[in-house]
């Protein structure tokens, strides 16, 4: 039994005849990117604002916040990414659904995903700011009141600068996930990172040598994510201020 | 909004969707939790090592497994399992390994990753000095583990685990990219024969929502009556 390694197949050009087979894999690095950042640009907006809410005094909005979380996180990502991708056009007035349908290749699977993923994710977040929030003291609040600010006022200017500093570790773990979940968007033709070595490994019939490659980039992009994100949490530290990250929770 | 819908193609593919699709993934979700557990504790136990090597080698892995995409090391196992298989046997080719077995082993390997650190927490949860008085009763490293400080982890970590099976449980719906008839598996084959996409989508999200929320629900009020107030 043996296995015919060929390093070198790297530099094979590729069959669509743009390149070799490695800028297939950087283009796919690419479009994980691109998928991302824009699904974390949702995550971290509605994860925030559902995260805030659920710390609010207002029993309704709390419920309301606790529901959303639910249903986010009881649905497996796959099954949701089929919900996107699938199902909405269909249930969505049919002009709206149609040009969603029609949408040119890489943008029909693309907007999908980022849709689904940062929904998913902002689940997660509004967990991690809601823990956040919820582990300043409560003297905090009192003294912001007491300065004469309104409740918005508060949050803006005193509970969630901190608790962002608190939950900065957790949100980093949050962003690295959605990198690594972007890849399920291969279901629904997203040509990300996974699926290009998938694609290259049924080319050119060299397995290990693909999904080798795929592995390395998935750590160096998680190398780069850490490094970066240490650097922001020197930058953003308050001195004196020891946030305490929140405990331990079941994940990905 | 459900004028449209066909009810009945649901009513007709139950059988089919429980008894092969539900049946897959819950058999699967329990071989790949216990054998996650049971490895998961093992390399919580290299990783708190005093012995280098093996910390390293346990850390390196748990790592490495943390930062891959799943449906990554789905593809990987796949391919590399019947090569590790016939290497293993000394055969002249890569052995037939079923799909169920190749997620098995698959899930239990990279679940194994997580189930590691929580047992970690686990471990280190127990007070030091237990450990300590393990050993001046006697009792060798074996003893002290199984005897009195695992038992403890476990103890205080049950609701982690169970919250943590509850993701591998959603996360099984992946087997999908090996075109497996798991739960999800068997509906996509039922929406795309039929062409009722909406329907069964639909109806699986609910399926997996709800069996997901009661879990998640028991374990809540688990974890609120094993808690120990110290």
């Amino acid at each position: 039994m043996k296995y015919n390694w060929n390093w070198g197949i790297f530099w094979d050009p590729a069959p669509d005849g743009a390149g070799v087979y490695f800028s297939w894999l950087i283009s796919g690095l690419g479009w994980t990117i691109a998928t991302a950042l824009a699904a974390w640009i949702i995550a971290l907006a509605v994860g925030t604002v559902v995260g805030t809410l659920r710390t609010t005094p207002v029993g309704w909005v709390v419920k309301l916040g606790d529901a959303y979380v639910e249903l986010f996180r009881n649905i497996p990502l796959l099954v949701q990414m089929f919900l996107w991708y699938f199902v909405l056009p269909e249930l969505l007035p049919k002009a709206l659904g149609d040009a969603m349908k029609q949408l040119a290749p890489p943008w029909g699977s693309y907007w999908p995903a980022v849709l689904c993923l940062g929904f998913y994710t902002s689940a997660r977040v509004a967990e991690q700011i809601k823990a956040g929030i919820l582990s300043l003291p409560r003297g905090q609040t009192m003294a912001a009141t007491a300065l004469g600010l309104t409740q918005p006022q508060a949050y803006r200017y005193v509970l969630l600068p901190m608790a962002f500093r608190i939950v900065l570790p957790p949100l980093t773990s949050e962003f690295m996930n959605i990198i690594k979940n972007s890849a399920v968007a291969l279901t629904i033709g997203l040509v990300e990172l996974t699926a290009r070595a998938r694609a290259m490994q049924e080319f050119t019939f060299q397995v290990f040598e693909a999904f080798t490659a795929a592995t390395v980039i998935y750590i160096l992009l998680n190398i780069v994510i850490v490094l970066a994100m240490r650097h922001l949490e020197k930058r953003v530290a308050v001195p004196g201020f020891i946030g305490s990250a929140t405990g331990l929770q079941a994940g990905h | 909004m459900f004028a449209g819908f066909d009810f009945d193609v649901i009513h007709r593919s139950l059988p089919y969707l429980f008894k092969e699709g539900m049946t897959f993934t819950l058999t699967l979700t329990a071989l790949a939790m216990s054998g996650g557990i049971v490895f998961g504790t093992l390399l919580a136990m290299m990783r708190l090592s005093s012995f280098a090597p093996l910390s390293l080698l346990a850390g390196g892995y748990v790592n490495l497994m943390r930062s891959i995409p799943l449906v990554l090391v789905i593809f990987w196992f796949y391919f590399l399992v019947p090569w590790i298989g016939g290497w293993a046997i000394g055969a002249n080719q890569p052995i037939q390994v079923g799909a169920f077995w190749s997620s098995v082993v698959t899930f239990t390997l990279f679940e194994a990753a997580y189930y590691c650190e929580i047992m970690r927490a686990g471990i280190q949860s127990v007070p030091r000095g237990q450990v300590s008085a393990g050993y001046a009763l006697g009792l060798n490293y074996w003893q002290t583990m199984g005897r009195i400080v695992l038992p403890q982890a476990f103890r205080n970590m049950t609701p982690v685990l169970l919250t943590q099976t509850i993701i591998l449980f959603q996360d099984t719906s992946l087997v999908y990219v090996l075109s497996i008839t798991d739960f999800l598996g068997a509906a996509a084959k039922v929406a795309q024969r039929d062409g009722r996409l909406i329907e069964m989508y639909l109806f699986v999200a609910l399926v997996y929502f709800v069996i997901s929320f009661t879990a998640s629900y028991c374990v809540r009020r688990l974890q609120a009556r094993i808690a120990i107030i110290r």
